[in-house]
């Protein structure tokens, strides 16, 4: 890789400690992946966050870069394992919430933006098409890519805080044209009408194509929400966080027919399905958000759960400014009068709660994979509406 | 044996192999064994081996568990495989665990007495 004079006294340790593992990190990654040059990217966003993935371990190495770190772009978080200011209710422990807490110290200490949320770009934070950042959220990464035309590889957490101090990522794979370019047509010949087919989509494209660039045909009925679930779906289940969609994404019109081609059927759908909703009708949680919900959701939600009472645990989380809207509009009185509880900074992926809850119900293709291994909870795929029934009547409506 | 080096160092040990994909997060446990069901490395303590496998794989977590192991002494000695990939690579790098990949991993017996030294692997 060529660095420049600047960059090569950072890597021999000219600029201190944080600096140096930082550029270790990201000359180490571009050399494996052939970048001929870092390249400045104008934002970052860092996973990494929860106490129940980083351990005393990643919070010692995060205090080990903040005397000589400081972040040099505009840097956010991801989710942290509880809501910062309403932990209590969630049930969370003191010896956790206090570990988490120093965890976001050392993020503060960096100068990183204590955003907590998946949903940058439903926050203020939406790159432009062609623009590079860095984030490593992955179903951030997929919207920032399909949705907005932006370019970002799927960082993982040390490189996007390395990227967030030098300000820079190395140039390949997705910030280049040539890596931008479909390798594989998707005919979708089934209706994708909500949000839990959005997400079945993303299973099958993930499953069956795997990591390559897709162009596809046949999707209708977008909205930002369900192209937001679609996204963490399919990087959830092992495909590229770049989807082109004919009449939906802005890159899509501009490259030809891929040679190989599959098709999306019923067959396929019906096997997504299967995946994600275990058998039975027994239901201990229901959780919406995943990713963070947005104001139009929480509109939803307030209105099915307004004069009603659920039964069993139900989460709705979300981002912290999304939920200052949903306060003076009303939609956060509504939704905790019914018994739900509305939490931010947080979701029940990143959260400790195993053994807390048996069968969840969720909208979100991505947490039924994620729920079963961390929090080995057994799951349910929905609707909002059907999701908000089941947590009204105490078990799974069909 | 010559590769290409993730991360600089020198270490030596015993080899430990597999032909497979290893995911640190929730592969490996908090006392360096490998919990991965059906792995062909099952049950083994990777704490102070040369650990040769194929490539990395899982969540990106995984960067951030390989340090931990080191932190509390339950990493391995080196890591030797045929394709870096990121988790294992960036997971190496802040760990600081000398890591050589692009290397012909069959030439490995398990038990074998492994050096590494840069891009080398005797």
């Amino acid at each position: 890789m060529h660095l420049t004079a600047d960059e090569e006294k950072m890597l021999a340790g000219e600029n201190g400690y944080a600096a140096q593992k930082s550029m270790q990190i990201l000359t180490g990654l571009g050399d494996i992946y052939g970048a001929d040059s870092l390249i400045p990217v104008s934002s970052v966003q860092v996973a990494g966050v929860s106490y129940h993935n980083l351990g005393d371990a990643g919070l010692e190495f995060l205090e080990k870069l903040s005397p000589s770190g400081k972040v040099s772009v505009m840097t956010m978080l991801n989710p942290a394992g509880m809501d910062l200011k309403d932990w209590k209710k969630m049930k969370i422990e003191k010896a956790f919430a206090d570990k988490q807490n120093a965890v976001i110290d050392a993020y503060r200490k960096l100068g990183v933006r204590i955003t907590c949320t998946c949903t940058p770009y439903l926050v203020g934070f939406k790159p432009e098409l062609g623009e590079h950042v860095a984030w490593s959220e992955s179903s951030a990464v997929a919207y920032a890519n399909t949705v907005l035309g932006a370019r970002t590889n799927r960082e993982g957490g040390p490189s996007a805080l390395a990227a967030a101090i030098v300000g820079k990522t190395p140039n390949y794979g997705l910030h280049l044209d040539e890596e931008r370019v479909p390798e594989v047509f998707v005919g979708v010949k089934v209706l994708v009408k909500n949000t839990p087919d959005y997400g079945a989509l993303g299973y099958c494209i993930g499953k069956i194509v795997g990591n390559k660039v897709t162009l596809i045909k046949g999707v209708k009925n977008q909205t930002s929400d369900r192209l937001k679930s679609f996204g963490a779906s399919v990087v959830t289940y092992g495909g590229s966080p770049l989807q082109h969609m004919v009449g939906v994404t802005p890159e899509a019109e501009k490259h030809e027919m891929p040679k190989e081609k599959v098709e999306i059927g019923e067959k396929e759908f019906k096997e997504a399905f299967d995946f994600m909703k275990d058998e039975g009708t027994d239901l201990d949680f229901v959780s919406l958000g995943c990713p963070h919900a947005s104001i139009e959701e929480l509109e939803l939600i307030a209105k099915k759960l307004k004069n009603k009472h659920v039964r069993i645990e139900t989460w709705i989380v979300t981002s912290r400014p999304v939920k200052m809207l949903a306060d003076q509009k009303g939609y956060t009185k509504m939704i905790e009068d019914s018994g739900a509880l509305l939490l931010c900074d947080t979701c029940m992926v990143v959260a400790p709660i195993k053994g807390r809850f048996k069968t969840v119900g969720t909208t979100s293709a991505k947490a039924c994979f994620y729920v079963r291994g961390k929090n080995k909870m057994r799951t349910r795929i929905g609707t909002i509406e059907q999701c908000l029934k089941s947590a009204v009547k105490g078990e799974w409506v069909l | 044996m010559k590769g290409r080096v993730v991360f600089k160092g020198s270490a030596e040990g015993e080899a430990l192999v597999s032909k497979q994909a290893i995911s640190f997060y929730g592969g490996v446990d908090d006392n360096g064994v490998v919990v991965a069901k059906d792995h062909d490395l099952e049950g083994k303590d990777i704490t102070g081996k040369v650990l040769v496998f194929t490539t990395g794989t899982g969540s990106t977590v995984g960067s951030w568990s390989l340090y931990r192991l080191k932190k509390t002494g339950h990493a391995p000695a080196a890591l030797v495989c045929e394709e870096a990939e990121t988790v294992v690579a960036v997971g190496a790098i802040v760990a600081e665990i000398p890591m050589v990949d692009k290397i012909d991993i069959s030439q490995i017996k398990n038990g074998q007495k492994v050096k590494v030294d840069g891009d080398t692997v005797e």
